[in-house]
């Protein structure tokens, strides 16, 4: 074991090789790294971001449900209002329409009866004129009591 | 397995030398042949296999993590490049733990330390014949050398050039750091006003040589503790490994027995591989982060 040049030549190559390393080989592999390790930690926060934004979603649709369930409810108690107002209104309509046939059918009847009746006071009066002729046609004079006849005929 | 032409001791000291570039005592440049060639080339001599192997390793360390730079994506990663993130996520875990500065080469260099080291140790796990008899077998072969005389050691770390380079490297980066933040007057003052200080002047100025003492000791332990501890560890691993590859020169049963030996000591030693290059790193952690901190005022 001499100590000889071989000292320096192996000072000079060790400084040769650390250069090297420091220049060429320790930063790419150290980026490499750190960025891996940006990338999985993004990754780990975006994973977390969906979880929470998903159970946001949920919230808002079962907020969503419960609001549609509301309105759809309401809508059916509108809705069987309206039919109650319906079949009401059907009901008032149909007893005023009912109250106005009977109202013609009474006015009808009224005026069958009135023309009934004058047509059997014209009959009356034909018939007591034809029998007061019978019975006064001797001592009656047909024309002189005419007038009074028929005054008597429309007071019927 | 030993050569029957070595003796233990031969075989042994014959795995223990580098392979040394230099020149020779007539004037003329190449390997040394013996191991006192070796130490007579002085200073101005080269260990081409501990360079090779490290450059060879580190170059194939740098080589496959800037392949997995290249197609790092924040996707899903796949094997290789799933491996090489792990590592990186730890070495990045132990700097952050331990530095408390901001200096963004500590990091890179804790990868190249941790990883480069690791890989350096696991050549250990190599039989210790195999590449040395193959350099061997070349040399003798397309050089006409004589193969009892090559040389070829291929754990860098059982080199101390090779610990002692890397560790003076970081002790270097730690002063030039230590200066730049503390400044030179900060620096100073942490070298002699620790850790006996005193409000009175003239004690202070007696104290001054004696902390001066401590703290340098202190300093320098530092890298020499850091190199010595790798290469001690290493070495004596690699020597376990001579010794029981021996035994495959003496008979059936005792070869028999020193490849189980192998087997547990090389299991175990994967263990001690990988800790040592922790250890190395972690300390360069430290080290550095001890630059960094600037002492509270007494």
């Amino acid at each position: 074991m001499n100590i000889n040049l071989t000292l320096i030549g192996q000072s000079i190559t060790f400084a040769i090789f650390v250069w090297f390393c420091y220049a060429y080989v320790w930063p790419p592999l150290v980026a490499a790294l750190a960025e891996r390790q940006k990338k999985i930690a993004d990754g780990l926060a975006a994973a977390e971001r969906g979880q929470h934004e998903q159970e946001l979603a949920e919230k808002k649709a079962t907020e969503y449900l419960k609001d549609a369930k509301g309105q759809a409810s309401d809508i059916i108690t509108q809705a069987q209002k309206r039919a109650n107002e319906i079949v009401d209104e059907a009901k008032g309509d149909a007893r005023t329409e009912a109250g106005r046939i009977k109202a013609g059918a009474d006015a009808e009847i009224e005026q069958e009866i009135n023309r009934a009746r004058e047509h059997l006071r014209q009959e009356v009066v034909v018939l007591a004129i034809s029998g007061a002729e019978k019975v006064l046609k001797r001592e009656v004079d047909k024309d002189a009591h005419a007038s009074s006849l028929n005054e008597l005929a429309a007071q019927l | 397995m030993a050569d029957e032409a070595l003796t233990a001791g031969q075989y042994i000291k014959h795995h223990l030398q580098n392979m040394t570039y230099g020149q020779h005592a007539d004037g003329s440049w190449g390997l040394a042949h013996t191991a006192e060639e070796a130490s007579a080339m002085g200073f101005m001599s080269i260990n081409v296999d501990t360079m090779f192997w490290s450059i060879t390793l580190g170059v194939f360390f740098l080589w496959i993590f800037r392949r997995a730079a290249k197609n790092a994506t924040a996707d899903t990663p796949t094997g290789l490049q799933n491996f090489i993130e792990m590592i990186i996520e730890f070495i990045d875990g132990s700097v952050k733990s331990a530095f408390n500065g901001r200096n963004g080469i500590v990091a890179p260099m804790a990868l190249t330390i941790f990883v480069w080291v690791f890989l350096i140790n696991f050549m250990d796990l190599i039989p210790v014949d195999w590449l040395p008899g193959t350099a061997a077998w070349i040399g003798s072969t397309f050089f006409g050398m004589d193969p009892h005389h090559i040389y070829f050691k291929v754990v860098p770390s059982t080199d101390p050039n090779a610990t002692f380079g890397m560790a003076l490297a970081v002790f270097m980066l730690s002063m030039y750091y230590s200066v730049k933040i503390k400044g030179v007057k900060g620096f100073a003052a942490e070298l002699t006003m620790h850790p006996f200080s005193s409000s009175n002047t003239l004690v202070q100025i007696l104290f001054i040589p004696i902390n001066f003492m401590l703290e340098f000791v202190a300093l320098i332990a530092k890298p020499l503790s850091l190199s010595l501890r790798l290469y001690g560890n290493m070495f004596a691993g690699e020597m376990i490994f001579i010794l029981i590859a021996i035994m495959y020169g003496g008979g059936w049963a005792l070869g028999i027995f020193g490849g189980f030996l192998q087997l547990g000591w090389a299991i175990f030693h994967i263990l001690i591989i990988t800790l040592q290059a922790y250890i190395f790193m972690t300390l360069t952690i430290v080290y550095m982060d001890l630059a960094y901190q600037v002492p509270e005022e007494h």
